[in-house]
């Protein structure tokens, strides 16, 4: 394996990482807040060492990467990431349990938003800032970002689609343009674009300048931290309405904006996926509008208030502006489901996957017409073209390993007594970085109360989920640490 | 610039790994999916899945944007049909076709225009161009002419015997006794650009400048004895050899051929009159010495197999032949290679994709492009003849004065008919031609790009 290599990957991420972190310490820096400084100080410094230390370790390096390299690069970035960058928040007091910390900021790269803080509000803002700007991050992916800056000598290597594979989440990951550098180029951009142009629509409706970038970074990376104790709830209708827009927008797969700048719209109207997860997305909001008559006070409350959840679950963000536990039944079956569905493949968004949604139906509907007529051999289409038997494969894969993941895990977690549909919901939102659950883990609650030994499991199951699970389970696999 | 390659088989991929590389937008059509991705997953390409000559695929290829369609499937219709589609899609589109059969040869040159061909390539063809010459003038591993003919880069080993052998290069002059320049030397697989107090040791392959007059004095100096070829005796009856044999008709050199297939040499015998044509199996050593293996001054091994030419041409340098010259499909790993001692070593493939590199680095810039480009020392060094003109800076100024980037060297001014192997105090100015040789990672495409900014 080459390990030097994959040394000199973590290394420019944790510079990144390093470089980034600088922002915050100027608003803390700004606000006076001057713990937040002292912790952002030693994060930036820790951080900044180690990507030094790791980055002279692998001089020398061979460019042989191949597929295993890919995902195990993946998987030890996310986490080495994830261990350096929660070190503001331990050094700054903010959250003084090392697995807390540990907790919030895989939460916040995985663009899960689930919190284990009571109090948000109380918090110095840079620290805030850091939150929300790792969902941003860890949204469209830190590999991606580094292919985009990479120089155009270590951008043109064929080992780049291994990363982009493990790091992009969908059963079929593509280029967009045929240099990988250009494609990483123009998905950064698109995400920048929209992001701005969120930002914009937030100013217009008067929200705070602080609040308008935290939010915007949140709805962004389909993460879903807030920096109000009550998430969006306190905020205008219009501004609820800004971010259900926004956050179905970026549930939806960066290709298809591709396609709209290259005005290839036919390609755009007959696209299956986008069609499953707007009808999706439609469907739900009437069922949930229609379940919820006379629980507010007019129409117009009640499918705002639809709407803002189901875009927010279905695209995994987790924001809310209502108390959804509160809602009947029927309703918050609809939710837990949409969970599982998730977003388009190719976005920020989490879960399933309406692609593998759609190929799995589709799958099915074959074996079952396989079984009445066997001697038939019938091709799996999606979008008029075939799809091929190893992804068809790749998903029922991924399906197995989704279950097992959520059972392990469920079990596990029910060692800490709580109800079973806490337990359940709690493993279905870190998993499908949603963020709030059922329950207790409600969207007014937090998952502070959980022993140190689930939070561990969420946190593992945090990363699975949003790399897509093999990057993680391959670590579990003795064949990866064998020599080939 | 957006690039097309129809057909990703060896050629499509080694022109695939040299044109990501130098920065282009490549798509890479083939029928195989699984060839496709083995090139995704090694260079940065897009790929596109079905028949290179269908409007379809085209289309999903990006036809109607790309500038150049190399078509390089597996039969010469296809890759013209491919051709014609493109252009009927994109009159703007430049096409390369690889076109083997030499059926075709003549229709292709006349026709070029329905075909909307803007270049025809063949390997096969080349590779017997190359041949001949190397059997035109014996002595040099390789050859390489700049300045029409006037300046040549030719490739020598060092042998244990050789008169270089050991010698600085600062001796070097002295010893051989005209005016040459060693711009690159491969040693153990790596060029490296040397410097006058580099030593030659045994196994080195040196690429030398010269002008063309110079070299037969060279050889003699070296002790080189050039046998003139009057017998040649190629094993194997492909096209390889068919073209060259063609080819060596016009001149007073008698060739035999060998060959197994008996249809095979009914067909040669019927193309080839002044040729002969031995039916038989190349690799039995009987059947070699009866035909006088001992007695030739030239033996070409081209068969179909790469491990029977090289068997064969062991033998024949084992016997004695002044000349042998080995064809490979594949040139993998010279270094091994180059321990064995098979001759000169010729692949059609790598000759055809440096045509169509050059061809593609022309299109890319009009002016003060490249007007001959050779690769040297197994592709780790370029030679590069630029014209100096209007937009080249630092003229008339001293080479000792210039500052130039690491691994770029200037190692002939042409003036006019005057060929000049520069010291110090050379210059050159408008109107010159200058050679470069350049062994870094950085392509160079203009002669201003040597400079050090």
């Amino acid at each position: 394996m080459n390990y030097k290599m994959i040394g000199r990957f973590i290394g420019r991420i944790l510079l990144v990482e390093g470089i980034f972190m600088l922002p915050a310490l100027l608003i803390s820096v700004c606000g006076q807040e001057w713990i937040a400084v002292k912790g952002f100080c030693l994060g930036i410094i820790i951080t900044l060492l180690a990507a030094v230390l790791l980055l002279v370790l692998s001089k020398g390096y061979k460019k042989k990467f191949y597929a295993k390299e890919g995902l195990v690069c993946v998987g030890i970035s996310w986490i080495v990431m994830s261990l350096l960058g929660c070190l503001p928040f331990y050094f700054s007091g903010a959250i003084p349990h090392f697995i807390d910390a540990l907790f919030e900021m895989v939460s916040g790269f995985t663009t899960t938003g689930a919190t284990i803080l009571a109090d948000v509000e109380s918090l110095p803002r840079g620290i805030l800032y850091w939150r929300s700007f790792s969902h941003w991050l860890g949204g469209m992916g830190v590999l991606v970002f580094l292919l985009a800056i990479s120089s155009a000598n270590e951008g043109n290597s064929g080992f780049t689609m291994h990363l982009l594979r493990a790091e992009s989440p969908g059963p079929n990951v593509g280029k967009l343009v045929p240099q990988m550098k250009k494609t990483a180029g123009l998905l950064y951009g698109m995400y920048i674009l929209l992001t701005l142009l969120n930002i914009v629509f937030l100013l217009i409706g008067k929200m705070p300048f602080f609040d308008a970038i935290c939010t915007a970074f949140g709805t962004a990376g389909t993460g879903g931290f807030g920096v109000r104790n009550d998430s969006i709830m306190s905020y205008s209708p219009y501004l609820q309405n800004v971010c259900t827009v926004f956050m179905l927008l970026f549930g939806v797969n960066f290709g298809c904006y591709y396609w709209l700048i290259m005005r290839q719209f036919r390609s755009l109207f007959k696209d299956e996926e986008l069609r499953l997860y707007l009808g999706v997305v439609v469907g739900s909001v009437a069922l949930i509008a229609w379940n919820l008559k006379g629980f507010y006070g007019t129409m117009g409350e009640t499918l705002r208030h639809a709407a803002f959840q189901v875009a927010s679950i279905v695209t995994t963000t987790g924001f809310s502006t209502a108390d959804f536990d509160l809602w009947p039944s029927f309703s918050k079956t609809i939710l837990l489901l949409l969970m599982i569905i998730g977003a388009c493949a190719g976005s920020t968004g989490g879960g399933f996957k309406c692609g593998r949604i759609l190929l799995m139906f589709k799958s099915l509907r074959r074996s079952v017409q396989k079984v009445v007529h066997p001697q038939k051999v019938q091709v799996v289409r999606v979008n008029g073209h075939m799809v091929d038997e190893k992804i068809l494969q790749n998903t029922n894969a991924y399906l197995a390993a989704y279950v097992i993941i959520v059972m392990a895990s469920f079990l596990i977690i029910s060692l800490d007594n709580f109800s079973l549909m806490t337990n359940f919901s709690a493993v279905l939102a870190c998993f499908n970085n949603i963020g709030p659950g059922l329950e207790a883990v409600g969207p007014v609650c937090n998952f502070s109360m959980f022993s140190c030994l689930s939070k561990l499991i969420l946190i593992v199951d945090m990363l699975a989920g949003r790399l897509e699970i093999f990057p993680i389970l391959i670590f579990f696999s003795r064949t990866t640490w064998k020599h080939r | 610039m957006k690039i097309i390659v129809a057909g990703a088989g060896k050629m499509g991929a080694t022109l695939a790994r040299q044109l990501s590389a130098e920065g282009y937008d490549l798509t890479l059509i083939d029928s195989s999916l699984k060839t496709l991705e083995e090139s995704q997953e090694r260079y940065d390409v897009m790929v596109v899945q079905g028949n290179c000559a269908s409007m379809e695929v085209l289309e999903q290829a990006g036809v109607r944007e790309a500038n150049l369609l190399i078509a390089m499937a597996g039969a010469d219709e296809i890759n013209l049909l491919s051709c014609m589609t493109a252009y009927g899609m994109n009159p703007n589109i430049h096409t390369i076709a690889r076109i083997r059969n030499p059926e075709y040869t003549e229709q292709i040159y006349k026709m070029r225009n329905m075909f909307a061909l803007s270049l025809s390539v063949n390997p096969e063809k080349q590779a017997a161009v190359e041949i001949e010459r190397l059997l035109k003038y014996p002595g040099f591993l390789k050859r390489d002419t700049f300045a029409k003919g006037r300046v040549e880069i030719v490739e020598l080993r060092v042998d244990g015997s050789s008169k270089l052998c050991n010698v600085a290069l600062n001796d070097m002059n002295s010893i051989v006794k005209c005016k040459i320049l060693v711009c690159a030397v491969l040693r153990n697989g790596t060029a490296v650009a040397p410097d006058g107090n580099f030593i030659l040791r045994e196994g080195d392959r040196i690429f030398v400048t010269a002008p063309s007059d110079n070299l037969t004095i060279l050889l003699r100096n070296l002790g080189i004895v050039t046998h003139k070829v009057k017998r040649v005796l190629i094993c194997g009856g492909g096209r390889v050899s068919f073209y060259l044999a063609k080819q060596l008709q016009r001149s007073s050199i008698s060739v035999q051929i060998i060959e197994r297939d008996q249809r095979r040499c009914i067909q040669l015998a019927e193309n080839l009159p002044a040729t002969c044509i031995i039916e038989g199996d190349a690799s039995s050593e009987f059947l070699l010495e009866s035909e006088g293996i001992g007695e030739c001054d030239a033996l070409v091994t081209a068969t179909g197999l790469d491990e029977l030419n090289m068997i064969i041409s062991l033998y024949g340098a084992s016997c004695g032949v002044p000349q042998v010259i080995t064809k490979l499909s594949r040139m993998g790993n010279t270094n091994i290679l180059d321990a064995l001692s098979l001759g000169s070593m010729i692949s059609p493939k790598e000759l055809c994709c440096n045509t169509i590199v050059r061809y593609v680095r022309a299109m890319k810039e009009q002016t003060g492009a490249a007007l001959t480009v050779h690769s040297i020392a197994d592709g780790q060094a370029e030679a590069i003849e630029f014209l100096v003109d209007d937009t080249t800076l630092h003229c008339g100024e001293a080479l000792r004065h210039l500052k130039l980037k690491k691994n770029v060297l200037v190692v002939c001014i042409t003036k006019g008919s005057q060929t000049e192997i520069p010291n110090g105090d050379s210059f050159f100015e408008k109107g010159d031609t200058v050679i470069i040789v350049t062994n870094g990672d950085k392509v160079i495409y203009q002669l201003n790009d040597i400079f050090e900014p």
